[in-house]
């Protein structure tokens, strides 16, 4: 079963893929369809919502997936990934990569998954990559390791924010970003200037993360003993960009700060809406969200803010 | 929400799933890394190709085989420690009643029609278990909570019927597409290749009288020694031509409409006859069945475009020829499948062909098989979405957390800056006969309706009760089950060819009678008041049943009329959605949706449209001090249910 549907011009579907995608394509089209099958995306770094992401890009059939992260499995990366067999005897001595690489081409055998080994080191600088997007999900990692070269062949890079990297993603509360400003711009942007109602999951993500550096921690390498510090860094932070420290529930940071794991359920939320949002800057149909999205399993609302400091 | 406290709830809980489609592949999924460890999962379908863009757990090995099933060994191979049991059944079978739900803490639903939505709502109200019901519709989808006695149930608020188009519509004044689609579809395919014994409207027209409907008949019957290709012609000409110019000739019809243009092949296709023979020869004798195909035997391949009325004549022809050389021992049993490529391309060439005499625009077969079959649209992350959300639903109905229940709707351009958006559940509907005590109020004229029609129109068709039973006072009227003995079937039977006035127990004004469904163990009381007059227009069944709001028709495009067709059998010209995939909905409903979503942007009260809700103000969720009131609020999403989003595989 080969990738027929690239012939010279590549611009016809299969009968094959027609069929395959007939639902989806009566949702998109058949263009949207043929610049998928054309994409090439790379994922840096595997939790359960990068699985869950992984799994929504090839069932839509982009060309091909390429996955970076050498780390092994463990208890906490089987708890929200369904893409690893929970047997021992299959996934000794095998990175997360190879093996989500094996379940994901199974669900879509025209869509080529495989894995670059490499291990994002340490802060990223935004200007080494010439891609057309990147999607940070949370804050990212490093990925200088790579030329930009490597980046190059790529349409869209997804970087996830794993524990080895120098972010941390909560449980309940994430936030990924599509590159209109880059991720660093967006989170220069002041704070004042933000309207009222801002979103306070965003701040709180903020204090996270300065905690984290200041500290010198591992992205989640947090506990309940850290909540005084991260409330004391918080009136810190609030002071110095003028912000009234009620926007920042101490209530939400004591939940940030308490259980740090991926909780399954919003996993395939924050993963759909990845999936869709990548699926709509491959296909060019519908503008992606602009540019930050957040979910609290607490309300459950999923909002969508403009941290473009030019709103 | 912290997770060890969840996780204890979760690791005790017993859960029902309903439906292994698109909705129930990434339910299961999320449910077993959530942590629960004991679920039941019921669907009937089996496998099919375009289910595999979406329903992950399946590949294209799996093509044929029980969802459940399947379900169940993909999420055991990453999480062998659960127990997972699957049915493969209807969940409308006797096995799966009021007892077997009562074994559940909570049933969710990733159903896609509205008949077994309707049964587990009330098995659920039976068995007071909490139900957790699910759609999607490309982006869009919904996330609804019914516990009994503190949220709405689910049949709370009226749900849309089907649409069905008038016969005279579809036999004789099309204006739209999908009227070319049901009339080639329900009518000529069926004529041409379905039951023979079927009442088929084809034929009907007010002009002229039984003789050349009989002279009709034997114009579809293939003659032995009829060369295919000239019987091809003569159908051709038939229905394209010499019917269109039997429809002309009733000037009356044509004052205020466009007049078709009769179609004859000769015309059609000037240079072409005769230069096909051998095609068939081309496309193979070793051909399985449903790799027939007209397109493939004249080289055409992209179904995306739009054939000219030569192309379209051309597959008409061919796929007729087709049928009559490579599959003529399924002739006389066949019926229209979305799946079968030869009957959509008959379908979507005879389409074309009338919509090309009507004036209205030609459609491709992407186009025409996805009005044909009922098509909803459907993407994997969507589905991915709502099981999240169900999950989540779930999680908190299990730690019976009443004042954090919400339903979500996932929009495909936010509204308030929300993507998702939370709602605070509804209060039950006091009207509404499913969770509440209210008896409803029939209007009838009981001098002159039979038992029979109460029973269809209203019970089995309007209340949705399979398994009913009537009474007046102590006395059954009717009743439906396995351990009658014979003289009651007898009785019962005779019951319904008597007026309502003339049953042993007469029904009069200001009787009441109880209804009651064992199954569902669903019981409704019904007021009944006599009525002398109906109008015919607007009240076709000669009965209102009020008390409960009916949800209006989908559309109204077209009115109601049946004056020219003098034909009962309006239900062959139904678009009742198809069962085996995603649906519930037609196009056109959703794309109310999404105009909604759409225009529900920042200034929500800006929605227009009238609801068949009591005007109630309602707050959206919000922890911020400044609420947010939607004065119109219940009229969006009113139209969202309506429209509702509904699919699930």
């Amino acid at each position: 079963m080969g990738r027929l549907c690239l012939g010279m011009d590549g611009e016809e579907l299969t009968e094959q893929e027609t069929a395959l995608y007939d639902r989806q394509i009566r949702v998109w089209g058949a263009g949207a369809q043929r610049r998928l099958s054309k994409a090439h995306v790379l994922v840096c770094g595997i939790t359960g919502t990068i699985a869950e992401f992984c799994k929504n890009i090839v069932l839509a059939g982009v060309g091909s997936l390429t996955l970076v992260d050498d780390r092994v499995v463990t208890e906490d990366a089987l708890s929200a990934n369904f893409l690893i067999p929970s047997d021992e005897n299959v996934y000794a001595g095998k990175t997360l990569t190879e093996l989500c690489r094996d379940s994901l081409k199974d669900f879509n055998p025209m869509v080529r998954v495989s894995v670059e080994k490499g291990r994002p080191l340490m802060p990223l600088f935004p200007d080494i990559i010439e891609i057309k997007n990147i999607l940070h999900l949370d804050l990212t990692g490093d990925l200088s390791s790579f030329g930009s070269e490597f980046y190059g062949k790529f349409d869209v890079v997804v970087v996830s924010c794993c524990s080895f990297t120098t972010k941390k993603k909560n449980e309940e509360t994430i936030e990924c970003e599509l590159h209109y400003p880059s991720f660093e711009e967006s989170i220069s942007v002041p704070w004042k200037s933000f309207p009222r109602r801002f979103s306070k999951q965003y701040f709180a993500m903020r204090v996270i993360e300065r905690f984290e550096e200041a500290e010198q921690r591992k992205p989640g390498e947090l506990s309940i003993a850290d909540l005084p510090a991260v409330l004391k860094l918080k009136k810190e932070l609030c002071e110095a960009q003028s912000l009234n420290e009620s926007h920042i529930p101490n209530a939400l940071l004591e939940r940030l700060v308490t259980d740090t794991r991926e909780f399954p359920p919003v996993c395939p939320i924050i993963g759909g809406i990845l999936g869709q949002e990548v699926i709509k800057t491959i296909s060019e149909k519908g503008d992606p969200v602009k540019n930050f999205f957040f979910f609290d399993a607490m309300d459950g609302k999923g909002i969508i803010e403009d941290v473009s400091g030019n709103p | 929400m912290a997770s060890r406290k969840h996780l204890a709830a979760v690791k005790g809980a017993k859960v029902l799933m309903v439906g292994a489609g698109g909705i129930g592949c990434e339910l299961l999924k999320t449910l077993a890394l959530s942590g629960f460890q004991d679920i039941h999962i019921i669907d009937m379908d089996t496998i099919e190709v375009s289910n595999l863009n979406r329903q992950f757990l399946f590949r294209q090995s799996h093509v044929g085989q029980s969802k459940a099933k399947v379900a169940r060994e993909a999420v055991l191979k990453f999480r062998p420690e659960i127990s997972i049991t699957s049915y493969h059944a209807n969940v409308k079978d006797s096995d799966f009643n009021v007892d077997f739900f009562k074994q559940f803490n909570v049933v969710l639903n990733g159903l896609d029609n509205l008949d077994a939505r309707r049964h587990v709502n009330r098995l659920c109200l039976g068995a007071d278990v909490p139900l957790i019901e699910s759609g999607t519709t490309g982006f869009l989808g919904q996330v609804t909570v019914h516990v009994k006695g503190r949220t709405e149930c689910y049949e709370c608020q009226p749900k849309p019927a089907p649409k069905t188009y008038p016969v005279c519509t579809i036999t004789s004044t099309p204006s739209k597409f999908v009227h070319c689609i049901v009339w080639a579809k329900e009518l000529l395919f069926a004529k041409l290749f379905g039951d023979k014994n079927q009442a088929n409207d084809l034929n009907v027209r007010s002009s002229d009288g039984a003789s050349s409907s009989k002279q009709a008949e034997d114009v579809f019957e293939h003659r032995d020694d009829e060369d295919i290709e000239q019987y091809g012609r003569r159908i051709y000409d038939h229905v394209f031509g010499y019917n269109i110019e039997q429809a002309l000739s009733n000037e009356e019809t044509w004052k205020n409409r466009n007049r078709p243009k009769p179609m004859y092949i000769r015309d059609v296709m000037l240079n072409e006859l005769g230069q096909q023979n051998g095609s068939v020869e081309k496309n193979g004798a070793a051909n399985e069945v449903y790799s027939v195909s007209a397109m493939a035997s004249l080289g055409m391949k992209n179904p995306q475009d739009i054939w000219s009325l030569m192309e379209n004549s051309r597959v008409f022809l061919e796929a007729l020829k087709l049928f009559f050389m490579k599959r003529q021992k399924e002739i006389g049993n066949l019926t229209f499948d979305k799946d079968d490529q030869l009957a959509v391309e008959f379908v979507t060439a005879a389409a074309n062909i009338r919509a090309a005499s009507f004036g209205i625009p030609l459609h491709s077969l992407f186009e025409a098989k996805g009005i044909a079959g009922n098509i909803v649209h459907a993407v994997a992350t969507t589905n991915a979405i709502i099981a999240g959300l169900i999950v989540i639903e779930a999680i908190k109905v299990l730690q019976n957390d009443t004042k954090n229940y919400r339903m979500t709707y996932c929009l495909e351009h936010p509204a308030r800056k929300m993507l998702l958006m939370p709602v605070d559940p509804f209060e039950p509907n006091k009207s509404c006969y499913v969770c509440s005590e209210t008896p409803l109020s029939l209007e009838i004229n009981t001098h002159r309706t039979k038992l029979r029609d109460v029973v269809e129109k209203i019970v089995r068709a309007t209340l949705g009760m399979g398994l009913p039973l009537i009474m007046h006072g102590s006395a059954l009227l009717y009743e439906v089950g396995d351990d009658l003995d014979e003289d009651m079937v007898a009785n019962y039977a005779a019951n319904l060819d008597k007026v309502l006035s003339e049953l042993p127990t007469p029904v009069t004004s200001g009787t009441m009678l109880t209804i009651e469904d064992f199954l569902q163990e669903l019981s409704c009381k019904i007021n009944i008041k006599h009525r002398e007059e109906f109008d015919e227009e607007k009240e076709p069944d000669g009965m209102v049943l009020s008390g409960w709001t009916q949800a209006p028709a989908v559309a109204q495009d077209d009115k109601k009329s049946t004056a020219n067709a003098g034909s009962s059998s309006s239900a062959s010209s139904s678009m009742e959605p198809e069962k085996t995939d995603d649906i519930e909905t037609t196009p056109g409903k959703k794309r109310k949706l999404s105009e909604v979503s759409e225009s529900a942007n920042p200034e929500l009260s800006s929605v227009a449209g009238s609801s068949t809700r009591n005007p109630e103000k309602l707050e959206l969720v919000d922890d911020d001090d400044d609420l947010v009131i939607f004065d119109n609020w219940d009229s969006v999403t009113d139209k969202k249910i309506k429209c509702n989003v509904s699919s699930s595989s």
